[in-house]
């Protein structure tokens, strides 16, 4: 459903997007994730037939958004950053010019129906000036769903809503995820690991990492950090997993108890902590291997490419 | 031709919710109700009222100058401004489709209120025997149309170059006041004077429209500066597109 291959784009010296290739299916929801400054916005306006590639060729739908860019504009619903719309219009009357515009058939039903699905039915005959940023957001999440298209590019759908809204925002997203080809972008991970089935992370104008949420962890992850539970005190427990040939820092936790033991990448501590603990005549009640969250795998990521850049 | 059409429908209703509009307008009203009741008034007074349908022409055509450049100052300048103009281009709109759509509208903003004007010249006629000579107020009304269609083509590109409204208006009027003085700056004869006569925004209005000739020349010039301004305004677009 949309297919990149080579992407880049520059303005002027500065290259925002630098040889970007991916893919995405439909029925599939695949988070972008990056910094700001990261070229996330130019890809999806490039994407949305906004703008044209410096270099590099992309297809939605099977067109290309360079020469069939009309045809790409009629199959993708587009939802900027900053959902810009005219104040003076109330939400019915914004909807039917755009609807206008895409050539909605039906349109008056359809309004009514997307309406619905945004929650925004009661809002209808308001002007848009007088609309909370949730509530425009959802109006800009309406014109993009209105022509029902086959491709959604929803560039930070979430930013700037209050945890509620959010929460429905993300529902939405979800329940559309299922029939069309949604491509998100975010800076907050917590919100790819949650909604996207594949997550693509971007630095610096290109592809530092590409899998599911969940991979991504595992690969990083490993059994390299885990939570030890044992029948002795926090403090006595981490002295005496300290000493674990392979362990490099030991954490106490919250709980009595309780602390977080890191090793040496590559090397699978766990049989040796069990057995010390156990050897020493204690207790071990739970050994559970803790994943790194996305955030952290985001800014391994990032920083082993910057490492990566400085020593070429 | 329909995005055209509802991008210029659009516009039109946006005037009638903009107080800036309501203002132009109530200016145009005013300075041209007041000039038609200072020439009626004295033309009572001395017993003679000149039955001449162009009693607000004139300085109509003057007031144009300076209320075009601010009817189309944020006409594109305001979508970039806004951010708008990035959801426009998503759909399936092209780049000329939105500078003509924005032409349109604040073109029929403009027949609305040279419509109202004609109210001016149509009292004159009821209050003098044999009345005003129409043919002279038809073409004049038609130079007017014209010339209105060209500036306003001239506003929508330059607002397609800016951001700011208030650069589109200054640089607009600039432009206007270069084609509304130029005729006068190729002296009295010679080959720079023709050509500064040919471009000449108000020679080609006052030498034939206003004296009620109808000149397919003169009309031809404002009917291709109009369509040299969308094109221009069309490749402003798709520049800013290319970013």
């Amino acid at each position: 459903m949309i297919r990149v291959t080579g992407l880049t784009k520059s303005y002027g010296p500065h290259l925002a997007v630098r040889d970007l290739t991916f893919h995405a299916q439909r029925g599939e929801i695949v988070g972008f994730l990056g910094p700001n400054g990261a070229g996330k916005t130019t890809t999806m306006r490039i994407l949305a037939g906004f703008m044209p590639p410096s270099a590099g060729s992309a297809q939605v739908a099977g067109f290309d958004v360079v020469e069939q860019s009309l045809e790409v504009r009629r199959r993708v619903g587009y939802l900027p950053e900053t959902v810009p719309l005219y104040p003076e219009m109330s939400v019915r009357e914004y909807l039917t010019f755009m609807g206008s515009l895409r050539r909605v058939p039906g349109l008056e039903d359809r309004i009514d129906q997307v309406l619905e699905e945004v929650s925004l039915s009661e809002r209808a005959e308001s002007t848009i000036g007088n609309l909370s940023k949730g509530l425009r957001q959802r109006l800009g999440l309406a014109q993009a769903l209105l022509h029902q298209p086959e491709v959604l590019i929803l560039d930070e759908p979430t930013i700037g809503l209050d945890p509620a809204q959010i929460i429905e925002v993300r529902r939405i997203i979800q329940a559309l995820g299922q029939l069309r080809t949604v491509l998100l972008s975010t800076h907050i991970l917590s919100e790819a690991q949650q909604v996207c089935d594949r997550v693509l992370i971007i630095n610096r104008g290109t592809i530092v990492a590409e899998d599911t949420p969940g991979n991504l962890q595992a690969q990083l992850a490993g059994a390299e950090r885990f939570r030890v539970s044992a029948s002795l005190e926090g403090e006595d427990l981490r002295r005496l997993l300290q000493s674990v040939p392979g362990v490099t820092a030991v954490r106490q936790l919250g709980g009595e108890g309780e602390v977080e033991v890191s090793g040496t990448p590559g090397q699978d501590l766990r049989p040796l902590v069990a057995r010390r603990i156990v050897e020493a005549g204690h207790d071990l009640f739970a050994l559970t291997p803790v994943g790194l969250s996305l955030e952290e795998v985001f800014l391994q990521l990032t920083r082993e490419e910057a490492e990566a850049r400085e020593a070429a | 031709m329909r995005n055209v059409w509802t991008i210029a429908v659009r516009e039109l209703r946006h005037y009638f919710v903009s107080p800036v509009a309501y203002a132009l307008a109530f200016m145009i009203f005013l300075i041209l109700g007041g000039i038609f009741f200072i020439n009626v008034y004295f033309g009572l007074q001395s017993g003679y009222v000149s039955p001449d349908g162009r009693i607000v022409m004139g300085p109509l055509v003057t007031i144009l100058l300076f209320i075009t450049p601010a009817i189309t100052m944020r006409l594109i300048a305001d979508e970039y401004r806004m951010g708008t103009f990035e959801l426009l281009l998503t759909a399936p709109v092209r780049d000329w489709e939105l500078v003509v759509g924005k032409w349109l509208g604040s073109m029929l903003f403009m027949l609305i209120i040279l419509l109202v004007t004609w109210a001016y010249p149509l009292i004159l006629h009821r209050m003098s025997t044999p009345g005003i000579d129409q043919g002279i107020l038809l073409a004049s009304s038609l130079g007017i149309v014209l010339m209105v269609a060209a500036m306003l083509a001239i506003g929508v590109m330059v607002s397609a170059f800016f951001r700011s409204p208030l650069a589109a208006f200054f640089t607009s009027l600039a432009v206007l006041l270069v084609l509304w003085i130029i005729g006068s700056l190729g002296g009295a004869s010679g080959l720079a004077s023709e050509i500064a006569r040919q471009l000449s925004f108000v020679d080609h209005f006052y030498g034939s429209f206003y004296r009620g000739l109808l000149s397919l020349t003169d009309a031809l010039y404002y009917v291709s500066l109009t369509v040299l301004a969308l094109f221009l305004g069309s490749q402003a677009v798709e520049a800013r597109r290319w970013g």
